[in-house]
């Protein structure tokens, strides 16, 4: 159609403003679908590790981290607890599987977790390859740590010490790699698994008189459990108990205090585009007055001068909204690159988060009233006053 | 072709134009004459259908145009008048041709660039059609504007002051090349203005 013709027409005349406008609105879009990919996936997966555990038990000190440490593998742990303190708790009826893990190496900034078979059906986790280990210094590995490392069944990895990815090594203590996991969308894809014995073994030189482990993993038998377990061990014992989905929310609502200041950072910023939109098309509308008064002359219907304004405004709109939406998510993918590097949160820029929808419907609904106006003003433009004043 | 009958035309409360009768006969080009403010445009427009007259009849080719229902109106003016406008104003960012592909597209009919290079052509400017018309000289544009008025072949054809901003010698040649192209379609030629330079030119006049 001739008018859409004439609507790029209007936009590649002034191609600053065009640009500009364009640039301003994708800003806006694309910080603010950076921050819902970002954070739905954060919390899908921070919900999705957390899960699979009630309940942490082991030393004392910030909850938090000791959930970030045993759970979610992202922090140093506040400590040990002795492996003879941990057993009634592990041995408590209202507790239905209880999984100890001893942390302390690491391979590649892949943490190594001293555990036992308990621990895979806590993520359902398979072997993909290969099988389980039984003897001392066997391992199996994640999906991510196979991939990443070009690890197969038969390969050894030597352990460093500490949690970085740069710790002295155990060059003396070498793991056989008996088995690989089928990838679980969960830390356990990021994860070198082994016995607690092997965690032991590594550091028998200054390993302590008693046999001490890191946490112990609780999944309940009973919901009644939660109301009765955590203060039971918090009141009684020299052991914290610390709940993955209680701290999980805390650590969302402590991000999310941030996410929302961004967000309203973004949320100006796509104000700012609107106005700056409306600006355009009605300053547009002004310099155009004659040429649509001509096209009235022509024959062009109120209506059609109104697509005409309706048109260069859409189409500055989606372009904003496309790019916003491809920034956002490249910015997403890029994080995720980068922080794969890093070996911790996996991120996707592919995956689309559930309020973008939200988003874009905010945006073409804000766009169109800012359209509609200036639309509006052509539609009842008279074109014979104007030709009459000159 | 053209009938006027108690044509009157108020803005609030003052009337600007008043022409009891008048009669242009088909193919015939005629003159409104009158100073700045005597409601030459008042009338083009309301010949044009642009703006409804307070009361009166104007007939273009039998069809009581002051009658059309608004979307009427619109298309019997895209299909059967062609304005050359004082300012002689174009579309300034596409190209000459596309200003007058937009002209026939809204008067309906397909695109024809074979009619649009005779026009072009006739008016002694066949290399412009490639032209973004906001590049172009006036005298360029003078000649766009007539050829957008006469690309549809339209039976009426109402020019509102198109000498006015010109020198003697272009005036005389703007005034025949617009005689030229209304005779060449066989159009009734309506030419509203102040400029006494061009009454001579024309045998029937209406005074305002
Ligand atoms: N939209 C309008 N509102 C009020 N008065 C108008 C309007 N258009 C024209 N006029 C008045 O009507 C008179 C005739 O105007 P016009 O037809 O433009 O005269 P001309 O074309 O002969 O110079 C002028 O006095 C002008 O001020
Ligand atoms: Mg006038």
């Amino acid at each position: 159609m001739r008018i859409l013709h004439l609507a790029f027409a209007y936009l590649a005349s002034r191609p600053l403003l065009t640009a500009l406008n364009v640039a301003m609105l994708a800003l806006g879009v694309a910080t603010i679908s950076f921050l819902l990919v970002v954070t739905h996936q954060a919390e899908e997966r921070l919900t999705r590790d957390a899960k699979s555990v009630d309940l942490v038990v082991g030393a004392k000190g910030s909850p938090l981290q000791l959930i970030l440490s045993t759970v979610f593998h992202a922090d140093v742990p506040t400590g040990n607890i002795g492996l003879e303190e941990s057993r009634p708790i592990a041995a408590n009826p209202m507790v239905a599987s209880a999984t100890p893990v001893a942390l302390g190496d690491s391979f590649h900034g892949h943490r190594i977790v001293g555990t036992d078979e308990s621990f895979l059906a806590l993520y359902d986790a398979r072997i993909a390859q290969g099988r389980m280990f039984a003897a001392e210094m066997e391992a199996i590995v994640g999906a991510d740590v196979a991939r990443r490392e070009g690890l197969a069944v038969g390969a050894k990895l030597t352990g460093a010490h500490g949690l970085a990815a740069s710790g002295p090594a155990h060059g003396d203590h070498p793991y056989q790699v008996v088995g690989v996991l089928a990838p679980t969308g969960t830390v356990a894809d990021r994860l070198v698994i082994t016995s607690v014995e092997s965690v032991w073994h590594v550091h028998e030189e200054h390993a302590p008189a008693r046999p001490e482990i890191t946490a112990l993993l609780l999944r309940y038998r009973t919901p009644l459990a939660a109301a009765m377990l955590p203060r039971a061990i918090n009141a009684t014992t020299a052991m914290q108990a610390a709940s993955p989905a209680y701290e999980s929310a805390r650590l969302l609502d402590l991000v999310g205090v941030g996410v929302e200041t961004l967000q309203w950072f973004a949320i100006v910023l796509m104000a700012s585009a609107a106005l700056s939109l409306f600006v355009a098309l009605n300053s547009a509308l002004q310099e155009r007055r004659y040429d649509l008064a001509l096209l009235r002359t022509l024959g062009a219907r109120p209506a059609a001068l109104a697509a005409l304004t309706l048109a260069e405004g859409v189409t500055l709109l989606l372009a904003g909204a496309i790019l916003g939406f491809a920034l956002g998510h490249g910015a997403a993918h890029a994080l995720g690159w980068w922080l794969a590097e890093a070996a911790s949160w996996p991120v996707t820029g592919l995956a689309w988060a559930p309020g973008e929808a939200v988003l874009a419907a905010a945006v073409l609904a804000i766009g169109a009233l800012t359209c509609l106006v200036p639309a509006w003003q052509a539609y009842f433009s008279d074109p014979a006053s104007l030709l009459a004043r000159r | 072709m053209l009938e006027i009958r108690g044509l009157r035309h108020d803005y609030a409360g003052r009337t600007v134009l008043s022409v009891p009768s008048w009669d242009v006969a088909k193919g015939d080009a005629s003159l409104v004459l009158g100073p700045s403010g005597s409601g030459k445009t008042t009338l083009l427009n309301a010949i044009a259908g642009l703006a409804t007259p307070t009361a009166g009849s104007i007939r273009v080719a039998g069809r009581e145009v002051t009658g059309l229902a608004p979307a009427a109106r619109d298309a019997f003016r895209a299909r059967h008048v062609g304005l050359v406008l004082q300012t002689l104003h174009l579309i300034g960012v596409v190209s000459v041709r596309e200003n007058l592909r937009l002209a026939q597209r809204l008067a309906g009919s397909p695109v024809d660039d074979a009619r649009i290079d005779e026009v072009l052509a006739s008016l002694g400017i066949a290399g412009l059609g490639g032209a973004r018309a906001g590049n172009i000289s006036v005298g360029e544009a003078q000649r766009v504007a007539i050829a957008r008025a006469v690309v549809n072949r339209p039976s009426l054809i109402l020019a509102d002051e198109p000498t006015s901003a010109l020198d003697d010698a272009n005036c005389a040649k703007a005034l025949a090349l617009l005689l030229d192209q209304a005779a060449a379609c066989g159009a009734t030629l309506l030419v509203a203005t102040h400029d006494n330079r061009i009454r001579g030119r024309f045998e029937r006049r209406l005074e305002l």
